[in-house]
């Protein structure tokens, strides 16, 4: 059956900016995009906020932004300890760098309920 | 020492052609590619360009004589070879300060490309390059929010905004239009535009546009828990109708309007900026009518001129081609203009077309936009090419999905977070293209039959206007 035969029916969803159509990630896929943020000269920042403040601008910062951090298990073992804190919260992982004062990247890793 | 009054015509070179001087730090520089009438000296002709752009006409006038021209005459200082080009040659001028009013773009290309261009000496003249002096940058507004800003504004961190223009281009009710904007966004496009001929025609009068797309852009946003924006279109017949659309899009809580700036002209776009700014608003600039000025390598102005025009004007995006889509551009060319978009130091760089070295200041960049026809499986190379501080905007590869917008805009999105993460876990987007955007599209039957859609499409014709190097 060809593709045009079939018009498919597109439901929206709600989504978390970057990286929000993809599939949830592997632990070796976010192992890898944590490597991107320490490869750049970021600094790590773990944030938190519950799934109703999720459009707020300013989420909960999870103690403080790691800056100068380059070991990639402390990185991850911060991001479970947010998590095993706050298991209803949406968790995010930014790369925040200082040059810019901007967050060169920022994606959800785990999602709240 | 006074000079004595010598009525009659002199040579330009006499006056004009200075090859010891010294070009200082508060000189602004341009390049200029000249082709002279058969048998006129290179420096005559360099020499009458750099005169008819500044202090000189054809003939001597007693009038001169009451001010001190040394002070303020442009200077050619300078002729070089175009590589592979005989008839040709670039001439290097040198203009004081003083002869520009301060953060006036207007006034800058009012003398730089005015009666000059219409020469008769000359063949052809094309502005290839301009260093802006700091000293005149630091009285320039530049974007009104700049790259840093907007993304905070709109919270898109780690990848290009994703757009496309709203089609068909005319012809659209304000209720229908709104439902295009309200189906993309919907679908996962981050903003959606007015295409640059969307003004206030009968069909469909701009207020009526500005609300039905001021409810879509909140719905979406509401539905899918993410920032959406549409650029407002004011350019518009008056800067007075211009102003009253800008401020009918903020009243509408809207966070970023649109200006054509060539058609629109730099001193309208200049003070949109300035509105802009003090509204807090982010300002999408469209590049119309450039093609008739910068497509022809012998005649006109560059496209980089016009792009640090731009920045120096005001906007936080502007168009820039897209390399591989239906529009000419040259991959090493626009590299050399987006950096003087974005960046805060640009070196001199002939391999880029850019003939200075270019300080910026603190002056914000602006986002390269890519747009044009193109679709998913350019999506590699647009990442590869154009970076996070972009905007890739797909038109036709958006309404153009069998399934309608929504569908379309959810597979360009797939396509682009795909290649954002393959691209930060190290991999080689360009090379690997046909296997992420496959990967990808397992988990996603929109751009599985994306991919299928615009599987044969491609435009590959040579550029007309290529980077002067021996081939």
């Amino acid at each position: 059956m060809p593709f045009q035969s079939t018009v498919g029916d597109y439901q929206t969803v709600a989504t978390l900016e970057t990286f929000g159509f993809l599939p949830p990630m592997t632990q070796d896929e976010i192992y890898d995009q944590i490597a991107y943020i320490i490869a750049q000269g970021w600094s790590p920042v773990i944030e938190h906020v519950h799934p109703s403040g999720s459009m707020q601008t300013y989420w909960s910062y999870w103690k403080l932004p790691f800056f100068g951090e380059k070991d990639l298990n402390v990185v991850v073992n911060e991001l479970e300890a947010c998590h095993r804190a706050y298991p209803d919260h949406h968790v995010r992982m930014v790369g925040y760098d200082a040059y810019t004062q901007s967050q060169g990247t920022a994606f959800v890793v785990f999602e709240g309920r | 020492m006074s000079k004595k009054y010598d009525a009659g015509v002199k040579e330009y070179r006499d006056t004009y052609w200075t090859p010891d001087y010294v070009p200082l730090d508060t000189d602004l520089l341009a390049c200029f590619k000249c082709t002279g009438q058969e048998g006129v000296p290179r420096e005559e002709v360099a020499a009458a360009v750099a005169a008819e752009s500044s202090t000189g006409t054809w003939s001597t006038v007693w009038s001169e004589l009451l001010t001190d021209l040394e002070f303020y005459k442009g200077r050619c200082y300078r002729i070089e070879d175009v590589p592979g080009d005989k008839e040709s040659f670039y001439a290097f001028i040198a203009y004081p300060l003083d002869l520009f009013e301060e953060g006036s773009i207007t006034n800058v290309l009012t003398s730089l490309v005015g009666n000059v261009f219409g020469f008769k000496a000359l063949r052809h003249l094309r502005l290839e390059d301009i260093r802006f002096p700091m000293a005149f940058i630091k009285t320039c507004g530049g974007p009104p929010n700049g790259i840093v800003v907007e993304r905070d504004r709109l919270n898109k961190y780690g990848r290009p905004l994703l757009g496309c223009t709203i089609k068909p281009k005319l012809g659209l009710s304000g209720k229908n239009y709104g439902r295009v904007v309200y189906e993309c966004l919907r679908g996962g496009l981050d903003l959606t535009k007015d295409d640059e001929n969307i003004n206030s025609q009968p069909f469909q009068r701009w207020r009526e546009r500005f609300e039905f797309v001021a409810e879509a852009v909140k719905l979406a946003q509401q539905e899918t828990g993410e920032v959406k924006g549409h650029y407002l279109n004011c350019t518009a017949t008056t800067p007075e109708e211009m102003y009253e659309r800008a401020e009918f899009a903020k009243e509408l809580d809207m966070p970023i309007i649109m200006h054509d700036y060539i058609t629109g002209g730099f001193t309208a776009n200049t003070g949109l900026a300035n509105w802009c700014r003090k509204n807090g608003m982010l300002l999408h600039i469209h590049r119309a009518m450039h093609a008739v000025i910068d497509r022809h390598p012998k005649h006109g102005i560059h496209f980089r001129v016009l792009a640090k025009c731009l920045r120096l004007s005001g906007g936080d995006q502007l168009h820039t081609g897209t390399v591989v889509g239906k529009l000419e551009g040259d991959r090493q060319t626009t590299l050399g203009y987006i950096d003087n978009l974005r960046e805060s130091f640009v070196p001199e760089d002939r391999s880029r077309g850019n003939f200075f070295d270019q300080d910026w200041g603190s002056m914000p960049g602006v986002f390269a936009v890519a747009s044009g026809g193109i679709h998913v499986w350019h999506m590699p190379a647009l990442l590869a090419i154009f970076g996070d501080d972009s905007c890739l905007q797909f038109g036709g590869g958006t309404h153009g999905h069998p399934w309608g917008s929504a569908a379309g805009a959810a597979a360009n999105r797939v396509a682009l977070e795909a290649c954002v993460k393959a691209r930060n876990a190290g991999r080689e987007i360009e090379k690997e293209s046909r296997d992420i955007l496959m990967e990808a599209a397992k988990h996603s039957p929109e751009l599985a039959i994306a991919l299928e859609t615009w599987k044969e499409i491609k435009f590959e014709f040579d550029t007309v206007d290529k980077l002067d190097v021996q081939q």
